[in-house]
């Protein structure tokens, strides 16, 4: 797949001060449709502060935001706190996307392989559950960019790849961009195109074996850490449902990257 | 069936119809204490009222939409801790109100807006709560969707286009509204009560935000008739036995040996 250059949010010299504390420094990216951009760093490396600055929930201190008129983002937050006295189905919080029919709803969940929750309590859900039900209504509002923020959170090791391969699978069939926050490397890189390691600043950025191999990168996570985080490449032949049954693999097309 | 009884019936009816869906968000948004505050401060509202010579409801309304900015401007500066900020203000706004009445020497039946005096609603006070009822359910019908989506999450609910302090500014002022016309049937201390009461038994049954709103309506409703025949037949104070007709309904729904819908 040729990776199209068609930037959907362009950032330049964005500066953020909390206080005293220089949170995000002189830092430009672009974020491209079609295109997996996945950010790491250690934590409290501006990673969250970022990506809210994208989302526009943080306004920068100084520099230049562009984005493309009318930017349709889908956005997975990290955790999502529902409280106990507020009743919710997994079907009446699809609802609160876009107004959608019930095919289009069951068709989402379909989509992140869990229509079964479709009548159930989202106080029931389980962790894993629970982002797939977020990121399927994220997927309702049909978004030029996905925005998801440390996506895999509270999901076991194969739930991860599972949904680290929807996600690129996701992008594959819309063609939309993604924004990810990660800080468990050796899992995210094979579904990513592009990486930016920040830590306050940007200090590399590039493919992902580009990244692995910079100076700048194995400064940041020391030698070993560096080493822990080989690029994760070896792929499944087979793939596990939400019950934990064996799905076969009937996409192994591996798109290339940009 | 006498007049003021009637009156009485279809005031309490006309509150709880409003009271549960708005008590609802109540419920959800942890905004109890927030709702106490602003009905502590209606009796300021009320001798301002009389100093001014304007409506009381008006007033009222006036008086609780400023406290409630403040509150929210104070809250910002986060020199203290959200709760005590409100109890510091929920008295402080009581008593102001109690000091105010005495130097003004204005001649109100304290009782009568402390627990509320649902026997001697008047046609007028009628058209208030029906006029501001309709304007309240109206405006929570338009805003149902930005509404929840902010008592979803409001970052969320940002990213997606809502504007989030207006739209949780208007949830205060539809409060405040609500105070202003139910201060009349329950009093300024029991305004909170026939929010949260109803709301809270209805939870028991709901599974949709949409049946808990309704929900706590018709539970407002049964505990407005309940407790008018309570006072009616055991000659007991009309508010607070609506309270308790709600207390009662609020502990036979979670007796009910039904599951949590959760």
């Amino acid at each position: 797949m040729t990776h199209s250059h068609e930037p959907l949010i362009k950032l330049e010299g964005i500066n953020l001060h909390f206080g005293r504390n220089h949170v995000l420094q002189d830092i430009s990216t672009e974020l491209h449709k079609g295109c997996i951009t996945t950010l790491i760093g250690p934590n409290g490396a501006g990673k969250t502060s970022l990506v809210r600055v994208v989302l526009g929930l943080t306004k920068p201190t100084s520099g230049k935001i562009w984005q493309e008129n009318d930017l349709r983002i889908g956005y997975m937050p990290q955790k999502l706190q529902i409280d106990q006295t507020f009743p919710l189905t997994v079907e009446r919080f699809l609802k609160t996307a876009r107004a959608c029919s019930q095919a289009q709803m069951l068709e989402a969940l379909k989509d992140v392989g869990v229509e079964s929750l479709f009548t159930q309590s989202i106080h029931n859900l389980s962790g894993g559950e629970m982002q797939r039900v977020l990121l399927a209504r994220a997927l309702l509002r049909d978004p030029q960019l996905l925005v998801l923020d440390e996506p895999v959170q509270g999901v076991d090791i194969n739930g991860q790849l599972e949904l680290y391969n929807l996600i690129s699978r996701i992008r594959d069939e819309r063609g939309c961009g993604v924004l990810m926050v990660s800080h468990d490397l050796h899992l995210v890189m094979a579904s990513t195109d592009h990486v930016v390691c920040i830590n306050h600043h940007v200090c590399c950025s590039g493919h992902p074996e580009h990244v692995t191999n910079d100076p700048s990168f194995t400064e940041l996570f020391g030698v070993q850490g560096g080493e822990q985080l080989a690029v994760y490449s070896h792929h499944h032949n087979h793939r596990h449902n939400e019950h934990g049954d064996i799905v076969p693999e009937n996409n192994c097309q591996q798109k290339g990257s940009c | 069936m006498p007049d003021f009884l009637l009156f009485a019936l279809l005031g309490g009816l006309g509150v709880a119809a409003v009271a549960g869906p708005l008590g609802s968000f109540v419920v959800w948004r942890r905004m109890a204490y927030f709702g106490d505050t602003l009905a502590h401060s209606a009796l300021l509202g009320i001798s301002i009222g009389f100093l001014l010579d304007i409506n009381l409801n008006i007033a009222v309304i006036f008086c609780c939409v400023g406290l409630a900015l403040v509150l929210v401007t104070l809250q910002k500066q986060r020199m203290v801790a959200t709760d005590t900020l409100l109890g510091i203000m929920a008295h402080s706004a009581l008593s102001l109100g109690l000091v105010a009445v005495a130097l003004l020497e204005i001649r109100v039946d304290l009782m009568s807006y402390l627990f509320g005096d649902l026997l001697a609603v008047s046609q007028q006070d009628l058209y208030w709560i029906f006029g501001g009822g309709m304007g309240v359910l109206l405006l929570l019908k338009i805003l149902w969707q930005p509404l929840l989506a902010i008592t979803i999450n409001e970052e969320l609910a940002h990213v997606e286009g809502v504007n989030v302090p207006i739209t949780r500014l208007i949830l205060m002022l539809l409060i405040a509204v609500v105070i202003a016309i139910a201060m009349k049937i329950v009093g300024l201390l029991l305004i909170t009560s026939l929010l949260i009461i109803p709301a809270a038994a209805a939870r028991k049954l709901a599974r949709t935000p949409e049946q808990m709103a309704i929900g706590a309506a018709c539970v407002g409703c049964i505990s407005v008739i309940g407790g008018l025949a309570m006072s009616w037949h055991f000659d007991t104070p009309a508010g607070p036995s609506v309270v308790v007709a709600s207390l009662a309904t609020f502990i036979l729904l979670y007796s009910l040996p039904v599951k949590n819908q959760l």
